[in-house]
């Protein structure tokens, strides 16, 4: 139904069911907001967004207050400027004064928001309560004394991720938000995600710095660096520079990193290549022996780590093939440093991500020999971006260049992993070869590409019975997992990735993003695959130059390499 | 089977809307929540450790220590603050060497600090274990620290 109210002496039309917050932005009034998250239950928590409405003796919170026919509203009356004021001024007046320091500086709500209503004194006695900075995670780091209590960690750890690692701790004065006994990151049951990060409106929570290690071994002579891009990365960088959102910089990256200083830059789309090669040899063999099905993916480290916490009676159903970061890893210190003659402690591995969790996945002792990390240091994008800054670079003022042999090369299988259903078809797509010998004259799968969270595909590849699916969002996953608990049998290949929407949602892109520049990443890389003409894994040529050079027992041993393993974890579920 | 268990054996059917009455349970049988309970209890009802932990922080009611053979609360809420209960505490801090929050290294006494418990007539309000002391004042809660401590042959 829709019905007329009154804003700032205005009629507006508004919807039944609507809030006052949702009616006014829709006629394009803007109402400041901190707690607020668009598709989440309103909490009402934090009243930024409060407004006056006649015949209400108090001001109310737009966002939690359904509107009503013939309310008469007013969203900038000097009342309720004064409310807003005073709400900010009191978060200030706990709030550490380090902005000149802050790793969200000139881009932390709370900065813009006590900038817009022009707050230019320090009207109220300081409060200052110690609170410990929490570095023990690998991937992101606590920092409760900028916590301004929103609750949008909690509330998307809780509803989009499942896991609920924070919550509330006490009340009044002394509330902090914190894993459960206020205990370290590293011994909770967080996975490593990141989209706490993506919603925070200030320093409270930010990854893990790995810039000055990076920029450390880049001085070091000794050091011969090499960095791996990973497909997501180079088409959400761009909005870092202020470049329209979803824009393919991959030749502009690369030529930037050598000017960095990077010996070899290598594209980890090259690793997924084999990682879905790997998947579809090891899915055929469990096919064979009706052992371990479904299978589940795991290049995403967030969701490997949920199911040694959760589910361990599950592990024999993980792939046991690495992710394309640790594949290409494990190539770089042990294949191109033996052909190159270089010691393994002398290279410096770096990985360029979408992803905090990739960087606890660098740490995992899996992923050690002898000491020697495969994976040295993971930037995520965000980092890259700053990272590219301080070396005073342009990314668009440079001519695009090629990434560096063995691993330059890739499929567009390849390319479209960073999108939620692109592991499930890229794997179909060489599964179909594998099964029947014969290409896929069309190599789209659509039903991969819907916009539900949860995709399914039921089909016949020869006559063997194939059911796929591809699931983004923990939450949505875990309603998988338990149907497969409860014996639902129809699936063979599940992929999972513990962000909502994928990898180009990841914890470690652009914290300005929106809704569209998701969408934008999303269309860069199905545009990549409709282009390019090496459309399956199975078809990339430097793949398949690399597997020829071993054969026999090396060989054999060069897929061991490939190999990972998975081990329950007890943590405070 | 432990103190937890038992109690859990009571709340078969594990509806959340159980979790105050089985955190109240556990502590009055062992006195406090220790850390296992609440993953005990976050287990039994299907809840996260941190809901049942922040549930439980919520409620000035729960300890997360053991507590002492005598367990101070002082009231601070808006009667008993404005009676000047914040001198009480001093002069009990100062007695026992404690802070609030904090219990004496023999396990005689704990110190905390509560909102209002509803006697507010009788403000300022000490309560020790079950007992209410109302109208209590620096003097007198000094007097009644020395009776227990003398009782206890801690003199």
């Amino acid at each position: 139904m829709i019905f007329n109210i009154n804003v700032n002496n205005k009629i507006l039309k508004a919807r039944k069911g609507d809030t006052i917050l949702e009616t006014l932005r829709k006629n394009g009034i803007t109402v400041p907001t901190l707690c607020n998250m668009e598709n989440f239950t309103p909490t009402g928590a934090c009243r930024i967004c409060v407004v006056e409405v006649e015949s209400h003796d108090e001001l109310v919170p737009s966002c939690s207050h359904p509107v009503e026919e013939w309310m008469k509203i007013k969203t900038h009356s000097p009342r309720v400027i004064r409310a807003r004021r005073t709400i900010v001024e009191l978060l200030l007046s706990s709030h550490p004064d380090d902005c000149l320091y802050c790793i969200r500086n000139k881009n932390c709500e709370l900065q813009t928001l006590a900038e817009e209503l022009g707050i230019r004194e320090r009207r109220l006695p300081v409060v200052r309560m110690m609170k410990k900075k929490d570095p023990s995670s690998a991937s992101i780091v606590r920092d409760p004394a900028k916590c301004i209590l929103c609750g949008r960690c909690v509330r998307v750890c809780k509803e989009k991720i499942g896991i609920s690692t924070f919550d509330f701790i006490g009340k009044g004065m002394k509330t902090i938000v914190g894993p459960t006994f206020n205990k370290n990151l590293n011994v909770s049951n967080c996975i490593n995600c990141g989209q706490c990060i993506m919603v925070c409106p200030t320093g409270a929570l930010h990854e893990k710095d790995a810039i000055s290690a990076v920029s450390e071994a880049l001085q070091d002579t000794e050091k011969h660096v090499v960095v791996q891009v990973s497909p997501t990365v180079s088409v959400s960088l761009a909005e870092e520079f202020n470049v329209k959102s979803g824009k393919e910089l991959d030749g502009l990256l690369v030529a930037t990193l050598r000017k960095m200083g990077f010996n070899k830059v290598f594209k980890s789309a090259f690793a997924a290549d084999m990682m879905v090669m790997q998947i579809v040899e090891e899915l055929l063999e469990r096919l064979e022996n009706q052992q371990n099905l479904p299978m589940f993916s795991a290049d995403c480290p967030a969701f490997v780590k949920y199911m040694e916490e959760f589910h361990p009676e599950l592990l024999p159903n993980l792939t046991t093939c690495k992710s394309p970061q640790q594949i290409m890893g494990s190539l770089v210190k042990h294949h191109y440093a033996r052909n190159q003659k270089i010691k393994a402690e002398n290279i410096f591995s770096v990985s360029l991500m979408p992803c905090t969790a990739k960087k606890f996945e660098a740490r995992r002792e899996e992923f050690t020999t002898k000491g020697i990390s495969d994976v040295d240091a993971v930037l995520t994008t965000r980092e890259l971006a700053r990272l590219i800054r301080l070396f005073g670079l342009d990314i668009q003022q440079v001519a695009p260049e090629l990434a560096d042999s063995p691993f330059a090369v890739r499929s567009s299988a390849g390319k479209i992993v960073g999108t939620s259903g692109g592991v499930a078809e890229a794997v179909y797509r060489t599964l179909y070869y594998r099964l029947t010998g014969k290409q896929l004259v069309n190599f789209k799968v659509t039903q991969m590409r819907s916009n539900k969270s949860t995709r399914e595909l039921f089909t016949k590849i020869g006559k063997q019975k194939i059911g796929i699916a591809a699931v983004n969002g923990l939450q949505n996953a875990m309603e998988l997992i338990s149907q497969i608990k409860a014996g639902r049998d129809d699936l063979h290949f599940i992929e999972v990735m513990a962000c909502p929407g994928s990898c180009i949602n990841g914890g470690g892109q652009p914290i300005t993003q929106s809704q569209e520049s998701l969408k934008a990443r999303m269309k860069t890389l199905y545009d990549i695959d409709e282009k390019e003409s090496i459309k399956a894994s199975y078809k990339n040529p430097a793949v398949i130059e690399l597997y020829g050079k071993y054969t026999g027992k090396e060989k054999d041993s060069f897929l061991e390499k490939l190999k990972t393993s998975y081990q329950g974890r007890d943590v405070l579920l | 089977m432990s103190q937890i268990e038992s109690v859990l054996t009571r709340f078969k059917d594990n509806q959340r809307q159980h979790l105050l009455p089985i955190l109240q349970e556990i502590q009055s049988e062992m006195g406090y929540l220790p850390e296992e309970a609440i993953t005990l209890v976050g287990r039994h009802l299907n809840l996260p450790t941190s809901k049942v932990y922040a549930v439980a922080t919520f409620y000035d009611q729960f300890r997360f220590s053991p507590s002492a053979k005598y367990h101070f609360m002082l009231c601070n809420g808006t009667a008993c603050h404005m009676k000047e209960s914040e001198v009480v505490l001093q002069e009990i801090e100062k007695c026992l060497n404690i802070k609030a929050g904090q219990s004496t290294r023999d396990k005689l006494f704990r110190l905390e600090v509560t909102p209002c418990v509803g006697a507010c007539g009788q403000s300022p309000v000490l309560k020790i274990n079950d007992v209410f002391y109302p109208g209590i004042t620096s003097k007198s809660v000094v007097e009644l620290i020395e009776a227990i401590k003398l009782k206890e042959g801690k003199l």
